[in-house]
This record gives structure tokens, sequence and C-alpha cells, in this order.
């Protein structure tokens, strides 16, 4: 199969998995048993009024009928108003959108450089002490959910010993100069490192929360592809020629080794994504997953279907990424 | 190998006691709440407000580990939470084990068109992320333990399914079930009867992992305040009580955490643990 066929076949794919998405979403919410009309009347409007918003937000048609009249409006950008902040859902999801995406991307590259180090480390120091206490920490880490890293990492580094900032994007007293809402991205642009600076003491928190149950998984499932490479013929033979046991495990067993991490990285970067929600909340970050939680505790209905709807499109772009990565180093597939 | 395969016993085996020991306090702690708690766990006392745990100066004895910004029994409530951490990882957890280990079972065994059925959902549900499936599901039911209860299980069940379904696949393709075929005994009585302890051990393990995740479920939910009504004492909205009061009492975030963190800790060591002790290599 050539690249670009595989191309479009996962655009299809995706395309369907979203469809799929907005029917689900479109119809639970659909269910709901409090009337969502209801919560936005005024007290004391009449039969009139209730017609007239029913009619305003299409709810007087009939169920195929208002899914139709949804799905364009969704395709077009037109995700409908906030019943609380009486603005545009698009608008809203996408001022906070890339607070979550810059929280998540500085989380992977934590957890892929702790995950690597721990990896190469313990395969370095096989059959010794370390190895063992590498291990039994990463068990630790792997049965412990982001949430509560998160907690023990306020006590630690924002109680015990504080050097990190625990709640919030960025200090309030700063002067932001920025026009787009990626200030991390922003800031290394315009060469302002002193709000870069803040904004990393503020990130690095809830990053590392989210970073740690990742950085075990690539830690175990790493190191025991490399364990089982170090075995193979032609280690050994590099070995022979007399190369140092660094050069031989980062530059001959790591480049075979990594394949199957890097498919688990990008399955595992979605849940990572989903704990956003939560540690953002956590940490009162500003990002879509607080705005999520808001959401459903003021049953803002039409904000949760593009939030919803905006996390499935992220999940989806993330996985036709990796299989495409995936695509193009796996020799097999890219000459197949 | 020998003395690797003892070692990887034993560690099992401390593992094992360790987590079921904490566990079992639990419970104890749950069932008996009323009788041990030194406290009443809602009683407020403003002039009692963030007394410090009992080793510091200005301790009250009756307070053993402290009291909250309300003047409320840090142990007390913890005590009572035990109550709903483990109702809620006992009936969700039960209920997600009996659905989608009965699903798994049938369609493992009898193949054909229940399997087809039952793998599509499982298909679907598996694309769908449990997060947004959750914050979806929460604001259509509402808050409350029933909507946790019910989340928990209409997103978890596939766990179980899944798993289940393979190894009723595998059980079934064994001679024991096809001598048992043979000698004319019912399809539905050879999965009762022969498959389901075979598969027994893994429901086990699965039902142990849920449970500890049906606890971090119900905490988070109550941390966010989507949970029970605010004057119930759970861990979740101790943790958030706590996390709000951290610089001036840190004893009231640190005690609830402490006892989710071992909790959550123990059932997946639990869990763990029961696999390799149900293993027939390592037994």
């Amino acid at each position: 199969m050539t690249l670009i066929r595989r191309i479009l076949l996962r655009l299809l794919t995706m395309a369907i998995t979203l469809f799929g998405v907005a029917v689900i979403v479109f119809f639970v919410i659909r269910v709901v048993p409090g009337n969502p009309i209801a919560m936005m009347l005024p007290p004391g409007a009449g039969e009139e009024d209730i017609a007239r918003l029913k009619a305003l937000y299409g709810l007087d048609k009939t169920i195929p009928e208002q899914f139709v009249i949804w799905l364009s409006g969704v395709l077009q950008g037109d995700f409908g108003t906030s019943i609380t902040t009486r603005q545009p859902v698009l608008a809203l999801v996408l001022s906070r959108l890339p607070a979550t995406l810059e929280l998540s991307v500085v989380a992977l590259v934590i957890a892929v450089a702790i995950g690597g180090t721990l990896a190469l480390t313990g395969t370095r120091l096989r059959g010794t002490r370390s190895e063992g206490a590498i291990d039994v920490a990463n068990g630790m880490a792997l049965s412990v959910p982001d949430f509560l890293w998160g907690l023990v990492l306020i006590l630690l580094f924002g109680v015990l010993w504080p050097v990190f900032h625990i709640s919030g994007r960025v200090s309030p007293s700063l002067d932001l100069p920025f026009v787009t809402n990626f200030y991390l991205f922003e800031s290394v642009l315009r060469l302002r490192f002193d709000i870069w600076a803040d904004l990393v003491a503020h990130m690095f928190m809830p990053a590392l929360a989210l970073a740690i149950p990742l950085a075990a998984i690539i830690a175990q499932l790493l190191k025991q592809s490399l364990k089982e490479t170090m075995h193979l013929d032609y280690v050994t033979l590099s070995r022979t020629k007399g190369y140092g046991e660094n050069h031989v495990i980062t530059r001959e067993a790591l480049p075979n080794a990594v394949l199957p991490t890097l498919t688990l990285i990008g399955v595992q970067f979605t849940f990572l994504i989903g704990g956003t929600v939560i540690i953002e909340r956590l940490f009162s970050y500003e990002g879509l997953g607080n705005m999520a939680i808001d959401a459903v505790i003021n049953r803002d209905l039409p904000l949760i279907q593009g939030i919803v709807i905006l996390f499935a499109l992220i999940f989806s772009v993330v996985n036709l990424v990796v299989d495409l990565t995936y695509a193009a180093l796996n020799p097999r597939l890219r000459h197949g | 190998m020998a003395d690797g395969r003892s070692q990887v016993k034993r560690r099992a085996g401390a593992r094992l006691w360790l987590s079921a020991t904490w566990l079992g306090l639990l419970v104890l702690g749950a069932v008996f709440a009323p009788l041990i708690a030194p406290q009443d766990p809602l009683a407020q006392d403003l002039f009692g407000a963030r007394l410090p745990p009992f080793w510091e100066a200005g301790a009250d004895a009756a307070f053993p580990l402290g009291s909250d910004s309300l003047g409320r029994d840090v142990l007390s409530r913890i005590i009572h939470g035990a109550r709903i951490a483990l109702g809620v990882a006992l009936i969700a957890g039960t209920l997600t084990c009996l659905i989608g280990s009965g699903l798994g079972l049938i369609a493992g065994y009898f193949r054909g068109w229940p399997d087809m059925v039952i793998s599509r959902l499982v298909d679907i549900w598996m694309a769908f992320p449990p997060v947004l499936f959750a914050i979806l599901l929460i604001a259509v039911l509402g808050t409350g333990l029933s909507s946790i209860i019910i989340a928990i299980v209409v997103i978890d069940w596939t766990r179980f399914a899944r798993v289940i379904r393979a190894e009723a696949m595998s059980q079934g393709a064994m001679d024991y079930v096809a001598s048992a075929q043979v000698a004319g005994r019912k399809r539905f009585s050879i999965l009762l009867a022969e498959i389901l302890p075979n598969v027994l051990p893994t429901i086990v393990v699965l039902l142990t992992l849920e449970m500890g995740i049906a606890v971090i479920v119900e905490a988070i939910l109550s941390f966010v305040n989507l949970s029970i009504s605010t004057d119930q004492p759970t861990w979740g909205s101790m943790i958030a009580e706590g996390r709000l009061s951290i610089h001036q009492a840190w004893w009231v975030l640190v005690f609830p955490l402490v006892t989710l963190f071992l909790t959550v800790l123990s059932f997946s060591q639990l869990g763990e643990g029961l696999k390799d002790h149900f293993d027939p290599v390592l037994r």
C-alpha cells in the first residue's frame, strides 16, 4: 500500500469516527432529562417566549431535521451559543485550546525525556540493585493516576519546597504583549524570556503530573524491547568490534527497539490529553479541560458539545499523525 | 531459575499481604464507622478550626489528625469517607464485572452473531475516549452517586468483556469442553460449570483493578464537586477543601490524600499480586 492511499484511507476512517462522535453527542444531549430551554428562560416567561426561543434554537423541528441543521452548522464552524456566557461556543473553545495543547505537548516531552532516560539507565545497569529500584519506582508510577501525582507535586513543590507555581497559567501581574493564545510559543518568538520563564514555572507542575504515568509506561516498554534487542547477534557483533556499552545501547540497540514504544506513545498521548481535564482543574490552569468541568457543572450543553467534538477531533488528528509516522518509520510499510 | 522464581513469589506474597491488610482495615473502618470515629464527621466548631495533628503544639487529643477550616474532625471524616469510597468500589465494580464478564463469556463461548454484536459494540466503545464519555454522561445524568456508578459501568464494561471473551474463547477450544459437549451436556451448563470456573481467576483480578479505578473516579468527581452533596464526607471533597487551605493547614489535604493514595495503590497491587498468584507458571 502506498503512503498516499494509506493517508486517504486514514482520513476516511477519521471522518467516519468523527461523524459517529457527532451522532452520539447530538443524541445523548437530546435525551437530557432537564429541558435546556427551561434553563435559559427568565422568570415569568410566557408560552410565546418559550415558542420563540425554541424556534431560535430549532427545537420546534423533528429530531432528524434538528440533526441535519445542527450538523451543517457544526461543519461551518457554528457550534451554537454558550448558555452561561452567551458567547459563541467556537470562539470560547478556540481561546482555550492553545493552553491545553501547550500543556499536553510539554507533558509529552517531559514523559519521553524521563521514560527514555529510565529505560536507557535501567538497561545500562541491568542485573544490578539499581535496576530493581527503577523497576519498583516504575510499578508505583504506573499504578497511581495523574490526579494523585498532581496532588503529591502540589505538596512537595508548592508547600514543602515552594519553587514552582501551583495555580494558574501565568502571573496576573505580567503584561502580555501576545496576539495569539500560544503564550509559550509566542514568548520564545518574541524573545520575551522573562514571560517564558514565568509560563514554564506555572506549567511545569501540571505537565509533570501528566507525564509521570506515561513516563513509567515508556520506561517499561522501551526497557523490555531494549533487553530483547541486546541479545541479538548484530549487537554482540558490534560489541566484539570493541564499541563501548553506551555506544552499543544508544547507537545499535535503540534504533531497532524504539518502534513499538513510538506506537505506544501515540496511543497514550490521547490518554494524556484526556488527563488534562482533571489536571487543569487541580492546578487552576485556564485550558479546555477546566472549561469542560465548568460546563458540566453549569450543564451548559452547547459548550459541552463543542468541547467534546473538539477533543474528539484532536484525538483523531493525533492518531492520524501517529499512524503516518509509524508508516514512514517502518521500512516494511514504507516499501510494501 | 528456582531462586528467581521464589524471589518473585516472595515479593508477590508481601505485596498481597500488605495491600490486603490495608484494605481489610479500611473495610472494618467503613463498616463500624459510627463506633470507631472519635467525632461526628459533620459537627462544626469554628472555635476549634484548623487544629493541628496530635504531635504538633496546640493539638487537641480529641482530634488526632487535626480539624479542617470548619472545625470538623479530619480522622472521623476519613473513616466515614471510606464508606462512600468502598461502597462505590463495591457496587460499581460488581455491576461492571457482572455485565462485562457476562457479555464476554457469551461472546467468547457461543461465537456467531452474539460475538459479532458484542465485539462491534466493544470496538465502538473503545474508540470513544473515556474522559469525553464521562463528561457527556455526567452532564446528561446530573451529579450524584448513582450517576457516578452508572457512568463507571457504562464506560468500563468493555475492560471485562474484551479480556473475558478472549479467555472464554481459548477455554472453549480445549479438550475438556469438547468432551463435555460429546457427553451431551447443555451448552449453557458447560459455560457455567466448566468455562466460568476456569476464567474466574482473571475475573477476580479484573474486579480488583476495577474497584481501584472506581475509588479514584469517585474521588476525582467529588473533588470537582460533581459527586454527592457537599455535606457528606468524601475523600475527594476533603482533598478539594485541603487544596484551598493548603498554606494554612496542610493536614486537611495530606491525610485524605495519603488514605486515597494507599487505597488506590493497594487495589492495583492486590490485583497484580493475585494475577501472579493465579499464574500456573509461577505457582
